[in-house]
């Protein structure tokens, strides 16, 4: 497996691992056909429900995965720092990978895991907050089908 | 650098490498040639055969040379179909190497029956199965020798007496085996036996298939004349050369060899299991290869302990080297009923001849703050 100088910086030196205890939103997804698994906590401020005013003030992860779900996740979490559930709601796993100088083909869906666990985070904030209608337009994690 | 992956390819031995250089350019003559350095070539290959006969034990009209481990595996099983078409039954193990696995799945388009024999918890194939399944209809049966992942070793002796009672020809998958144990291959039963040289201090992409005298089977490769019409094409006289000496080294370390790696290798077990809590040996305690070490280190997975080791520059594997372009879990470890995710985290070490104990104490030194640190990522580990 060839994997990019960045991709192993990251895989060996990965930003914001852990967890936090009091986390505004947690959401975690899963790949069956490799097993993987990645979750991700955020905390928000100011903890509105405007999308475009909420923004991701701090994150953590944790994943069961291979080299290139580590780096996605570490790069991800790099990437939403600051930035307004909007921005996240339009994450696309390409982003992810080009930050990345590219994954291996069979390894985009590492990159799609770290984004829908991110998403699926920000949907549960928004739950959280009563707005199970902003949620749903958020993508999230796939059914297990689609998500290779 | 510390390589412990001699179960994907072992390096040439220099003895193998001195001994097969005059034949790239001082006796490079084909050996069909009739003029004297043809008749030259042709003696080295036909020594070589003498080494490997003795070597094994068989006949030296029982040995055919190959270009390696895959080639011979199909040999067996497509050059005995071909030829004998009235049996249509061909049964294998669940962990056998894609070589032999792919190619029988392959005879189900041409109207045979394969079916694949399950394994225990340690690898072990199931011998009641097979007294179940076989019958007058079955071809071939073929079970590894070992298993090159768990490096589990297989009752041939029992399988060959059960394949014959039907008549069925018994085929074993030795990659894994030859130059590490010892084979008599009169003694053992074996019908036809397939060896690769990488695998024990010989070059790649050459090996050998052993049939028994008066077993007919057809060539994959039709041409020239060589190895009997049964194998055409211009001999690998090098290759041959190497392949032989090879045998020769490893027959004079018989048996020490396996002792010092069984020590090595029982040490390195000891020593990381006292060290990292919830890590399991994959394969059987007891009937195992000398030199092959597979664990699960629970938790984490198997690319990310293998890449951290490669930083540390400790070379091992996950599994098979074939199957790491793949995303699902080794389907060997799967077969021997261990949960999907205990089979993405499995790490193997295959030791060889270059292997000392200060390799084994730095991967001890080392691996267990690579796990600790991947453990601290896993949301599947809580302390
Ligand atoms: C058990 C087994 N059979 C067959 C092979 C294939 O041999 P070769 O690489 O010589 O084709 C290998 C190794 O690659 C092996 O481990
Ligand atoms: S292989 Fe599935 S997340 Fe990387």
């Amino acid at each position: 497996m060839e994997y990019s100088e960045k991709v192993m910086e990251h895989f060996m030196n990965p930003k914001n691992v852990g967890e936090i205890k009091d986390a505004d939103g947690v959401g975690t997804c899963g790949n069956p056909v490799c097993g993987d698994l990645m979750t991700f906590y955020i905390k928000i401020e100011p903890k509105t429900d405007d999308l475009n005013a909420a923004r991701i003030v701090d994150i953590r992860f944790k994943t069961f995965g291979c080299a290139a779900a580590i780096a996605v996740a570490s790069m991800a979490s790099e990437m939403v720092k600051g930035k307004t559930l909007m921005d996240v709601k339009n994450l696309s796993r390409n982003e992810v990978a080009e930050e990345l100088d590219g994954l291996p083909p069979v390894k985009m869906h590492c990159s799609n895991l770290g984004v829908q666990a991110i998403q699926e985070a920000v949907k549960d904030y928004l739950k959280k907050l009563g707005r199970d209608d902003l949620a749903d337009q958020i993508r999230g994690c796939l059914e297990s089908k689609e998500s290779e | 650098m510390i390589y412990l992956d001699y179960n994907a390819t072992a390096p040439a031995d220099p003895e193998v490498i001195e001994a097969m250089k005059p034949y790239f350019n001082e006796l490079y003559a084909n050996p069909s040639s009739i003029h004297t350095p043809g008749q030259k070539a042709k003696q080295a290959v036909e020594h070589s055969r003498a080494i490997l006969a003795q070597f094994l034990n068989t006949r030296v009209d029982e040995v055919y040379f190959t270009s390696g481990g895959t080639e011979a595996d199909n040999l067996a099983i497509k050059g005995l179909a071909f030829s004998r078409n009235k049996r249509k039954k061909i049964i294998y193990s669940s962990i056998e190497h894609h070589a032999v696995m792919n190619t029988c799945k392959y005879m189900a388009k041409f109207g045979y029956e394969v079916i694949a024999v399950p394994v225990d918890k340690y690898g072990v194939v199931d011998l009641d199965f097979i007294r179940d399944k076989i019958d007058d209809n079955t071809l071939i049966v073929s079970i590894m020798h070992a298993n090159n992942e768990v490096g589990t070793i297989e009752p041939i002796k029992e399988i060959a007496q059960i394949a014959h009672k039907y008549g069925a020809v018994f085929h074993t998958d030795a990659v894994q085996t030859v130059g590490k144990l010892r084979i008599d291959f009169k003694e053992s039963g074996i019908d036809m036996l397939s060896l690769s040289g990488h695998k024990f201090y010989g070059p790649k992409g050459v090996g050998a298939l052993i049939v028994k005298k008066g077993l007919r089977f057809d060539p994959l490769l039709h041409g020239g004349h060589q190895e009997k019409n049964h194998r055409a094409g211009t001999e690998n006289v090098p290759g041959i050369v190497g392949l032989a000496k090879a045998c020769e080294l490893a027959q004079k370390e018989f048996p020490q060899e396996e002792k010092r790696l069984r020590q090595l290798r029982d040490k390195l077990w000891r020593e990381i299991d006292s060290r990292i809590p919830e890590i399991q040996l994959n394969g059987h305690p007891e009937t195992m290869l000398a030199n092959t070490l597979n664990i699960s280190v629970k938790y984490v997975e198997g690319e990310s302990l293998i890449l951290n080791l490669n930083a540390a520059g400790i070379y091992a594997s996950t599994g098979s080297a074939c199957s790491s372009g793949s995303l699902e879990p080794s389907y060997v470890l799967l077969a021997m009923g261990i949960p999907a995710e205990v089979a993405h985290s499995s790490l193997r070490f295959s030791l060889g001849r270059w292997t000392g104990q200060e390799d084994i104490d730095k991967v001890i030194e080392v691996l267990p703050g690579i796990v600790e640190k991947l453990r601290a990522m896993s949301p599947l580990y809580k302390k």
